[in-house]
């Protein structure tokens, strides 16, 4: 079951690289461990310390830059963020596949505009740990001034978040709509 | 009498496949799932749930990602750790009963190279699979596309996923493709073009005369790499090539269903008047070979080019220069092998180059599968390759992601047909520059970056 999401005001973290790969999110090697050993640690593994990435800690927000989350599928890269404590992600555009894994771990992965986006990164170089609000309920970032930016969440995700159901639990309450899908299917011939 | 509206070939095939829609999001019936060796979360998730898999004759498995290559038994693998995600695959294949290819199946081998290989890749299906290169199978006229562990289990659980409707993009190639021109470098070209994310949220179809002109493999490394420039998935209208692809496959239908597959089959084109959301057009006949100098796949030049003014996080993790020239590139390594270019095909062209040469770097083969490497060692490709000093291996990942021990090591440089040249991803520090099979071999027998046309 999923936590729920309405809104969190947080400490937000830049990232300030284009095409940021799950492979640099988490490195390959360790996508085997089981996951209640927890995998916080492994997030930007490879980088931490360097110019550009964070400083992450207390951050439960990013703000990052396009293409986030591109490359592999690899879940851990939503794993690695949600047990570091982020609860939300802030870039232009993200991977496809990062994108859903995030709102599957109770991420929330917000689209702002490019140039929005580099303010923002600009303003949390400047005031590190500053603290962004993303409220789903609303579908509003907040800024410290409060200065309010809007961006729209999938209908269906969003409503998942809020109630903090999973997927699952509701597509096995459909199984008779696909049982008989799956006889319609097979009468149509291949 | 009114006509049906004019469809494209995803639209055909994802129509047929909704099971309802709700809030903007369908639920996409599955045909087949393939998982592998790194799907254990999802099966970890299952069980903690009380699942069962609920189509197991529909899901497929393979050994790929964690397989040694040096030998054949879990036993080989370099780590504990590693061993344990083969064994925990064969066991929840035997667990669950679905069919797998497990490590020491003659059938083994990579999942995107198996898929084909056996006839479970088939047009019209839509396929998933917990790996981003599950693009390939789009090849064959499928709608196939990675899914994370979260799906997968979702996938296990209701042999369904909730998607919403992606948008689409026909890149159209036309002319012929020059001499030594491999479906890699067009691929590499295409993703310069239109970037990394270029086709983000996008199924893309592949058309036009050049792409009618690939053999199959060559359409699969083609459609492989769509996930390089962020497509959902990448596909090509399947044509009597992949008829005769199919023809004699072990899963692909027999006798009467041939006939009403082929039947079925032959109506999956985008109608002419199909309307796209975005078109990219291409020449063929302009591209040369290609090699990436950066971290990205869209990081992309013709061997003949030189170093770009390009962002300074790359060039600094390559420790490259902009202006330098890349052919003449000295490298310490070469690697071919990867779900992009490790079908017999592609080690056919670099066998071709290795014929008669030394290798003057390390240099490594890994065919794509076990039946890839038996047909291989039948045209006595496996004696090219060791007489020329390459390693010739079993069939696995092996370098391309680097999770079964085999990595390059710290600064190293590393000629590779594998699709990912992401900073760590061969292995930590270690600096990866993407080329096609037979560009690959040139490396190896020039011990540095070269122009296959000037060795051919």
């Amino acid at each position: 079951m999923a936590e729920k999401f309405t809104s969190i005001t947080a400490a937000a973290a830049p990232c300030e690289a284009r095409n940021v790969d799950t492979d640099q999110i988490i490195p390959a090697r360790f996508l085997k461990f089981p996951r209640a050993q927890g995998y916080g640690r492994f997030l930007f593994h490879d980088l931490r310390g360097e110019p550009g990435f964070g400083p992450l800690e207390g951050a439960r927000i990013l703000v990052a830059n396009a293409n986030f989350g591109c490359g592999s599928s690899r879940e851990g890269a939503a794993y690695a963020f949600r047990d570091a404590g982020f609860r939300s992600i802030i870039a232009p555009s993200f991977g496809d596949i990062f994108f859903r894994n995030c709102l599957k771990n109770g991420i929330v992965p917000v689209r702002l505009a490019d140039a929005l986006c580099a303010q923002l990164r600009a303003m949390l170089r400047e005031k590190p740990g500053a603290e962004l609000t993303v409220d789903l309920e609303k579908q509003l970032v907040v800024e410290p001034g409060g200065q309010a930016h809007a961006f729209s969440v999938d209908p269906f995700f969003r409503s998942m978040l809020l109630q903090g159901l999973d997927e699952l639990g509701l597509t096995l309450s459909l199984l008779p709509e696909i049982e008989a899908f799956e006889k319609r299917y097979a009468a149509s011939g291949s | 009498m009114s006509a049906a509206p004019p469809r494209t070939l995803f639209e055909k095939i994802w129509n047929r496949h909704v099971v309802l829609e709700r809030d903007g999001q369908c639920l996409l019936y599955v045909d087949r799932h393939i998982v592998h060796d790194g799907s254990f979360h999802a099966f970890a998730n299952l069980a903690a749930r009380g699942l069962a898999v609920r189509r197991p004759a529909q899901t497929f498995g393979t050994a790929d990602h964690y397989v040694p290559t040096l030998g054949r038994s879990p036993a080989d693998a370099p780590t504990p750790e590693i061993r344990r995600m083969i064994e925990t695959f064969s066991a929840n294949a035997q667990r669950h009963a679905f069919q797998a290819f497990e490590l020491g199946d003659a059938r083994q081998g990579i999942v995107h190279i198996v898929g084909p290989e056996q006839g479970l890749t088939q047009p019209g299906l839509v396929i998933v699979c917990g790996d981003s290169h599950t693009s390939t199978h789009g090849a064959l006229g499928a709608l196939a596309f990675g899914i994370g562990q979260s799906e997968i289990e979702h996938v296990l659980a209701t042999q369904t996923l909730w998607q919403a409707p992606p948008r689409t993009m026909r890149i159209s190639i036309e002319g012929t493709r020059p001499r030594h021109v491999a479906a890699k470098d067009l691929v590499l070209a295409i993703i310069a073009q239109i970037g990394a994310g270029g086709a983000a949220g996008q199924v893309v179809e592949y058309a036009g005369a050049a792409v009618r002109a690939m053999g199959i493999e060559e359409r699969l490394t083609l459609c492989n790499m769509s996930i390089e420039a962020g497509a959902r998935a990448g596909m090509v209208a399947p044509d009597e090539a992949t008829f005769a692809y199919l023809a004699d496959k072990p899963f692909s239908p027999r006798g009467e269903l041939w006939k009403e597959s082929l039947a079925f089959w032959k109506t999956l084109s985008s109608d002419a008047q199909a309307r796209f959301d975005a078109e990219v057009t291409l020449d063929a006949s302009r591209l040369e070979p290609m090699v990436t100098w950066g971290t990205s796949p869209e990081h992309a030049v013709p061997i003949g080019g030189v170093v770009p003014a390009g962002p300074a996080r790359a060039l600094d993790y390559m420790g490259l220069q902009p202006g330098m020239r890349l052919e003449g590139l000295a490298v310490d390594r070469v690697f071919i092998g990867s779900c992009t270019n490790s079908r017999i095909s592609d080690l056919r062209a670099a066998a071709a180059v290795a014929r008669g040469r030394k290798a003057r770097v390390p240099a490594m083969v890994v065919p794509g599968s076990q039946l890839v490497k038996r047909q291989a060692e039948a045209e006595g490709l496996d004696e090219v390759f060791r007489a020329a000093g390459f390693e010739w291996r079993h069939a696995g990942c092996s370098m391309c992601v680097a999770m079964n021990g085999d990595a390059g090591a710290a600064g190293e440089r590393i000629a590779s047909t594998s699709n990912r040249n992401f900073e760590g991803r061969q292995g930590r520090g270690a600096r990866t520059h993407l080329m096609s099979p037979a560009m690959a071999a040139a490396a190896a027998v020039s011990g540095c970056l070269a122009d296959i046309r000037k060795l051919a």
